[in-house]
């Protein structure tokens, strides 16, 4: 094994593919650890992208004409490559929404409006971002329904010791497969058995899972799993819903238009089956064939090589910055680098997560300060603020020691 | 960009470090307003005690500074309380114009009077000395951290505001 693939991923050729991280700021080099609230994405998504716009876009699933089925089939390719690449049983499960966001929503919207009533208990837990509370939140207000809580640990895990308590009689659980602040990854397993033998409907929130680490969502046993495009490679504006067939057959259609009907009357309509039920209107089609495209790059590097550089650097990270920084740091999170993602929800002491990230700044270093769109979690581990740096594909151990250098100069500058 | 001194002046971090006014006071006699910036959950609290004197002029008697955040959100807030205790509600008010057009530069939806947004050098009202807050001049750089800055500023007016309602 050569240097450049001591970590399991090439990431010198592989930064060649990511020409917005060659450049200086202030003549110095870029260091993007921000990846977690979105990735940057690689020659070939903006090309595959680019490519429909220059030969082949036209809409999907209408024109007779040979541009517009070139297109179809571009946008049914991308999503037979979704479901390839998390191991749907069928690509009618794969339903393209305009973000994880709106994944959830339509869940909440559909399945639960359809299936839950005034007094039902539906479970969510502490470590999630707020797309995976306020939908249920909404739906609860709505419905009157009772909203019970997972804890977490001090170490930001899921306290899962009266898990089946909690679960008693609740008609869904909501879960994150990895948390977005502590990088805790969450037992499914665990948590899909207990929701199965409370007869209760999960839905997980892989936005910070699918893009790091290989998932099978057959064998994960969820019935629903939602994630978005912008965070994997791919661009914004496009995300995923998978859930079982049965399931997502049973309900009732989110949004209403054109594209998800197959007969429309002055008395009604009648919705078209899967997935066309649940994506009307013009859907996000060089979106959806850029996603199609940042999932062959990940195919293309393997999600187990993936995973494994990624413990490799936060591992690196987690005893770089402790080494550096001592008692000044406080890392939230697991302390074993197997049972999290490359998330590194950072605290200096003395010196707020604005100011860090101003001073990281200085130096082109991107991370990101702030709540991180969690703030159950963020009460629940005393901070207002931190300061994320999150590693992806194309990160090394020259970020870390970037990030871990500038740090010290962000103490020194706060000092007393 | 701009360098750290530029933003981060001394007397900035001397405020950060040690804010003036920092505390609570009984409600009432004080009114006690909180202040958000949703984006980065920095957070102001404030405790403001309003009397009217002989002449039915409404003044700041006294008042406290609760919250967390960055540096330049708490400064500004220590700042701000140095400046508005003991002036009348109007000349807090008056003040409270001449900071915000010295942050307008860049930003022309931070809050307060569209109108009075000018060059940050040229301050349009200096008859009112901005004392410390002149070194908050420098924020109008970096734009992002205005609303830090103005966050205080913001919660003083809707303490003016509830008490002229209530």
């Amino acid at each position: 094994m050569s240097d450049d693939t001591v970590h399991g991923l090439d990431v010198t050729a592989i930064r060649k593919d990511f020409p917005i991280l060659d450049q200086l700021q202030d003549g110095k080099r870029l260091v993007f650890l921000d990846s977690a609230a979105s990735s940057q994405r690689p020659n070939q998504v903006i090309a595959a992208m680019d490519d429909l716009y220059h030969h082949s876009y036209a809409n999907v699933h209408r024109g007779v004409y040979q541009m517009a089925e070139r297109a179809t089939n571009a946008y049914e390719s991308a999503r037979r490559r979704v479901a390839r690449f998390i191991q749907a049983p069928s690509e009618s499960e794969v339903v393209f929404t305009k973000n994880g966001t709106e994944a959830i929503n339509l869940v909440s919207n559909s399945w639960g409006r359809a299936n839950l009533k005034p007094g039902d208990a539906i479970v969510l837990t502490m470590l999630e971002h707020h797309a995976n509370i306020v939908p249920w939140q909404m739906l609860a207000a709505e419905l009157d329904l009772e909203v019970r809580w997972i804890p977490v640990t001090d170490d930001g895990r899921l306290d899962l010791t009266e898990l089946d308590r909690r679960m008693d009689g609740a008609k869904l659980l909501a879960f994150t497969a990895m948390s977005n602040v502590t990088g805790a990854l969450s037992p499914g397993d665990q948590l899909v058995a207990a929701a199965r033998s409370a007869g209760a409907v999960t839905v997980v929130d892989a936005c910070q899972w699918v893009p790091h680490l290989p998932i099978d969502v057959s064998a994960l046993g969820a019935d629903f799993v939602a994630f978005t495009g912008h965070k994997m490679l791919g661009p914004t504006g496009i995300g995923v819903l998978w859930g079982r067939e049965a399931l997502l057959d049973a309900m009732p259609p989110f949004l209403g238009g054109g594209g998800m009907i197959l007969n429309v009357t002055t008395e009604g309509f009648v919705t078209d089956g899967l997935p066309g039920k649940f994506e009307a209107g013009t859907p996000p089609i060089a979106e959806a064939v850029g996603l199609g495209a940042a999932v062959d790059y990940l195919e293309t590097l393997g999600m187990e090589a993936v995973r494994r550089h990624e413990v490799e650097l936060t591992a690196y990270a987690l005893r770089k910055l402790t080494e550096d920084l001592g008692d000044v740091i406080t890392i939230h999170g697991p302390a074993e680098p197997a049972t999290r993602g490359g998330v590194l929800s950072i605290e200096l002491e003395g010196v707020h997560a604005h100011d860090v990230s101003q001073v990281l700044d200085t130096d082109a270093i991107c991370i990101r300060p702030g709540h991180h769109c969690a703030k159950p979690l963020m009460r629940h581990l005393g901070v207002a603020a931190t300061a994320r740096a999150s590693f992806y594909v194309y990160n090394d151990t020259s970020d870390v020691d970037a990030l871990a250098a500038a740090l010290i100069k962000a103490r020194d500058f706060f000092a007393i | 960009m701009s360098g750290l001194e530029d933003l981060y002046r001394e007397i900035i971090l001397d405020h950060y470090r040690s804010p003036r006014n920092r505390g609570q006071l009984d409600t009432p006699p004080a009114h006690r307003t909180e202040g958000f910036n949703p984006l980065c959950g920095d957070e102001v609290v404030l405790y403001v005690e309003v009397e009217s004197d002989s002449d039915g002029v409404e003044r700041v008697t006294d008042i406290k500074v609760d919250g967390q955040g960055c540096s330049i959100s708490q400064s500004s807030a220590s700042m701000m309380s140095a400046a508005v205790k003991g002036k009348t509600i109007e000349e807090a008010n008056a003040l409270s114009s001449t900071f915000k057009s010295m942050m307008s530069i860049h930003e022309h939806d931070i809050g307060g009077d569209g109108s009075e947004a000018g060059p940050a050098n040229e301050s349009p009202t200096a008859e009112l000395p901005l004392g410390d807050l002149e070194a908050l001049r420098g924020v109008v750089k970096f734009p992002v951290r205005i609303k830090c800055a103005t966050l205080s500023w913001n919660t003083l007016a809707q303490v003016f505001d509830e008490l002229a309602s209530s």
